[in-house]
């Protein structure tokens, strides 16, 4: 039986900010500004209807949207509802066919709200699911690119209304070159409607119930504030995570190369990692962790940087020296952790040569039904 | 050498003597209207008690709450105009758009938004509205309205564009206060800008009150050089801190925490300051304030100041009371009118201090002006006053245990020897003066932030802490005492070569 439809309240709003900035792993951008966009349309009389993506017919018509670019550029140019709302429409101009609801392209970080804005400005119901269960740099890993479901049309704009159709693309991959260009050209961020999804497809290639994992996740932390229990570990016992290092950033170092953020935090550990130290790489999202040289973690599992004190969650763009950090691990959606998965968001992806072995010994790598 | 560290507070300005590493002398004196009497008043108590010569001081350090009082109290800001250059970016989240509204209403000026700013790699976004940003500076100066903010998208990176609309205004506006957001933060735009706006609305009044701090030591004959207390518990030159007063906003607390370890011994407890305006709740984790690690909220404003994580409650020695409501407890206070205000003192205001007296907590002033206030009242009064503490402390602790308390501040009277959550309390001597002890012993900081061509980022980064230290060192830090306490590199891909802007900042022990 697919969940009853719920609408999203203010209380709503701030869990779901904190915990798709969790599920951010790094990236995907701080959910505050659009949270705080979110709030005002909410205070107009707009609502966020949510429903749940088993209860749609297998023809709906069905938008997917999203930021992609740098998230250090969203903390200046900030992120504007009707710029990612106008993608939808010209979408819909160019199909001449009108949308009955818009999912979510990544849950993780800013961009789980840009469908939640979506949904809000074109008043149309939000699906309660995204196409890669966290946040990932490349359009390439997600669970549409690794069902192979068509990578086109996408619409794209820009804050100044610069509009662009991606009419066709050989696959994901090529999809992902051509908007990832486009991108930098207008700032390292664009505004992006996705190729449209079925019901059918929606339901069988996307992570499912992922906004109420978020919810979920930030209820967790927010609980543990109250209680003044410690809010990482409520987020591991709420996630069936772990707790991989407990330390202070020592050094970090970013590059802004290709429209994506990249570098290195190194953490030197405290308490019971005294001594110890731990490196994180990342690409917009944290996708290596290791200790003293020695791989912990990997992608697809989630890495995510935690204020150990207030279980906020700490990006890539936004952690700095001194910080006071628990870094956890997650687990990541099966489709993910698939033999098909791992070819495009395992480590290779990311051009690490190494296998992927994850964190967590009850993952099966289940084979994905198409 | 000696040092003098002064706290003006709202309520009273206290004044120490520091040599060879302890409390020589210290003297309490009421703060007045004009900021200047009360330092007056407590630098010459200080120095004849004492029977130490002027010329015997070798710094002075003056922390103050000035400033965070006028925003917690929501008076004597100024009105503040807005300028962000960057549209059309972020244009659906306005200036001033998640303060809280009763600040809002008090500083909120004109707001003009201007197309401009620039990308992440340097390039213009749009080309910048020169026409629009002289009409706005014309049409800002009209108001009236004496300080301005100016933002600008990615100023951090290129702070070009934010001191052309400062030239303009300078030109358009004659003798208005005007703050750009590049010298006060980091990337981020919105807590930039609200950091930005605070610190505009706040200018004008941290120029009167420094302007009062040197007049002060002038006629006191003192010749040591003036230094004003900063967030993170360093000092810095008093004229630089009259133009970014929000640099000095948290020193009050800052100074009274690390005075509390200092006082107490103690390297891990929590702390509560009692002042004559708020209470303040903080932790000490090995002898420093424990750093609020991202997101600071400042009288309700969103910022991303580096500052000790504080809650500010609207509760100290002369906090009002309603006479006909004993649940109805501040956040107005009489200030540094309690002793002319407060009941026990012959005034009409019944404020926390006339609750204390008439519970027999402490004795000041006359006992029989307050002899009228029911039994009932005052314990509903005073159970309000530990509940509202309660309810604080249980906010700022990290841990479900009980945490041993240091009381300290004028107001240490107010907090009960028992409290929910708390081991113990502890008291300490010269614990009313906390803060000036904290003052006192503040720190010296260096900081460079440097363009570095074809360096790699290792050496780069080596240079820029080295110089930051060789600058520490030059005002007064003692070298082996240097850390390093922040670090930050932005990769610089508009200009040539390998260019890399690198801000390093390190703090030491003041040399003697």
């Amino acid at each position: 039986m697919p969940a009853a439809p719920f609408e999203l309240t203010l209380d709503d709003l701030d869990s779901m900010a904190i915990g798709a900035w969790i599920l951010g792993t790094g990236g995907g951008g701080d959910p505050y500004f659009s949270y705080l966009e979110a709030k005002q349309h909410l205070a107009d009389g707009k609502r966020a209807r949510i429903i749940d993506p088993l209860s749609l017919a297998d023809d709906a018509h069905i938008a997917c949207v999203g930021q992609m670019g740098a998230p250090i550029v969203k903390q200046e140019r900030l992120i504007d509802g009707p710029v990612i709302a106008s993608t939808v429409t010209m979408m819909e101009d160019y199909l001449d066919k009108k949308f009955e609801a818009v999912m979510l392209w990544e849950i993780g970080g800013n961009n789980g709200f840009q469908a939640v804005l979506t949904g809000m400005l074109l008043d149309i119901p939000i699906v309660d699911c995204d196409a890669m269960g966290r946040a990932f740099p490349q359009a390439d890993m997600t669970t549409f690119s690794i069902c192979e479901l068509p990578a086109y049309p996408w619409t794209m704009v820009d804050l100044r209304r610069n509009k662009m159709i991606f009419a066709e693309a050989e696959d994901w991959s090529w999809m992902e070159k051509m908007t990832r260009k486009a991108c930098t050209v207008i700032g390292s961020s664009a505004a992006t409607c996705k190729s449209p999804r079925t019901g059918a497809e929606v339901k069988s290639s996307t992570c499912l119930h992922t906004v109420s994992q978020a919810l979920r996740t930030g209820r967790a932390v927010k609980e543990a504030r109250r209680a003044h229990t410690d809010p990482v570990a409520a987020v591991v016992k709420s996630e069936k995570g772990c707790v991989l290092f407990r330390g202070k950033i020592g050094d970090v170092m970013r590059r802004t190369t290709e429209g994506w953020l990249r570098g290195t935090i190194i953490i030197d550990g405290l308490d019971s990692d005294q001594g110890k130290h731990m490196e994180l790489a990342f690409q917009n999202e944290f996708a290596v962790a290791w200790q003293d040289g020695e791989v912990i973690a990997t992608v697809p599992d989630l890495i995510c940087l935690m204020d150990t004190a207030s279980g906020e969650a700490i990006g890539t763009e936004t952690a700095r020296y001194g910080q006071r950090v628990t870094v956890i691990a997650l687990p990541a959606p099966a489709i993910l952790t698939s033999e098909r998965g791992l070819k495009k968001v395992g480590p290779r992806a990311f051009g690490y040569d190494l296998e992927f072995k994850s964190v967590f010994p009850q993952a099966r790598g289940a084979e994905v039904s198409r | 050498m000696m040092r003098i560290g002064i706290d003006v507070g709202g309520t009273n300005t206290d004044a120490v003597i520091i040599s060879d590493d302890a409390v020589l002398h210290a003297v309490k004196s009421p703060t007045t209207a004009d900021v200047m009497g009360g330092i007056l008043a407590a630098l010459e108590k200080l120095l004849a008690e004492a029977g130490v010569a002027a010329d015997q001081i070798g710094a002075l350090m003056i922390g103050t709450t000035h400033f965070t009082n006028a925003v917690v109290q929501r008076r004597e800001v100024s009105r503040a105009a807005a300028v962000r250059i960057g549209l059309p970016a972020a244009a659906t989240l306005p200036p001033f758009v998640d303060w809280p509204e009763d600040l809002r209403a008090l500083v909120r000026g004109p707001v003009h938004m201007l197309r401009g700013g620039y990308e992440v790699d340097g390039r213009p976004l749009v080309p910048f509205d020169r026409v629009g940003m002289r009409a706005a500076a014309r049409a800002i100066a009209e108001t009236g309205v004496d300080a301005v903010g100016v933002s600008c998208v990615f100023s951090p990176l290129n702070p070009d564009l934010e001191k052309e609309a400062g030239e303009i205004l300078r030109e358009e506006c004659p003798g208005i206060a005007i703050t750009l957001s590049h010298e006060l933060g980091r990337i981020g735009l919105l807590a930039r800008e609200n950091v930005t706006l605070m610190n505009a609305s706040l200018v004008m009044m941290a120029r009167k009150t420094i302007a009062a701090f040197g007049e002060a030591m002038q006629r006191t004959g003192l010749t040591a050089p003036l230094f004003i207390t900063q967030n993170d518990g360093t000092v810095v030159a008093s004229d630089e801190a009259a133009e970014f007063p929000v640099r000095s906003f948290a020193s009050g607390p800052t100074n009274s925490l690390r005075g509390a370890a200092f006082l107490s011994g103690l390297q891990d407890a929590m702390v509560v300051d009692v002042g004559g305006t708020t209470a303040d709740i903080g932790n000490l984790v090995r002898g420093f304030p424990r750093e609020a690690n991202n997101v600071v909220h400042v009288g309700g404003v969103r910022t991303l100041f580096r500052m000790p994580d504080l809650l500010s409650i609207g509760l100290g020695g002369g906090t009002h009371c309603d006479p006909d409501n004993p649940q109805s407890i501040g956040p107005r206070s009489v200030g540094f009118r309690l002793p002319q205000l407060a009941r026990v003192f012959g005034g009409p205001d019944l404020t926390t201090t006339d609750i204390a007296v008439a519970a027999g907590l402490i004795e000041i002033g006359d006992r029989a002006r307050v002899a009228d206030l029911p039994k009932a009242y005052v314990e509903a009064a005073l159970q309000r006053m530990r509940d509202m503490l309660a309810d604080a402390i249980d906010q700022m602790k990290t841990v479900a245990a009980g945490v041993p308390l240091v009381a300290v501040g004028g107001g240490a009277f107010l907090i009960p020897d028992h409290l929910p959550g708390v081991s113990e309390v502890i008291r300490v001597p010269h614990a009313s003066v906390a803060n000036a002890v904290g003052a006192a012993i503040a720190q010296v900081s260096g900081e460079v932030d440097q363009i570095f061509t074809d360096m790699d980022r290792a050496t780069a980064m080596e240079a820029a802490q080295s110089r930051a230290k060789a600058n520490a060192v030059r005002a007064g830090a003692l070298e082996s005492s240097v850390q390093l306490v922040e670090m930050e590199d932005l990769p610089l891909a508009y200009l040539p070569g390998n260019s890399l802007r690198v801000r390093a900042r390190v703090v030491g022990e003041v040399r003697m």
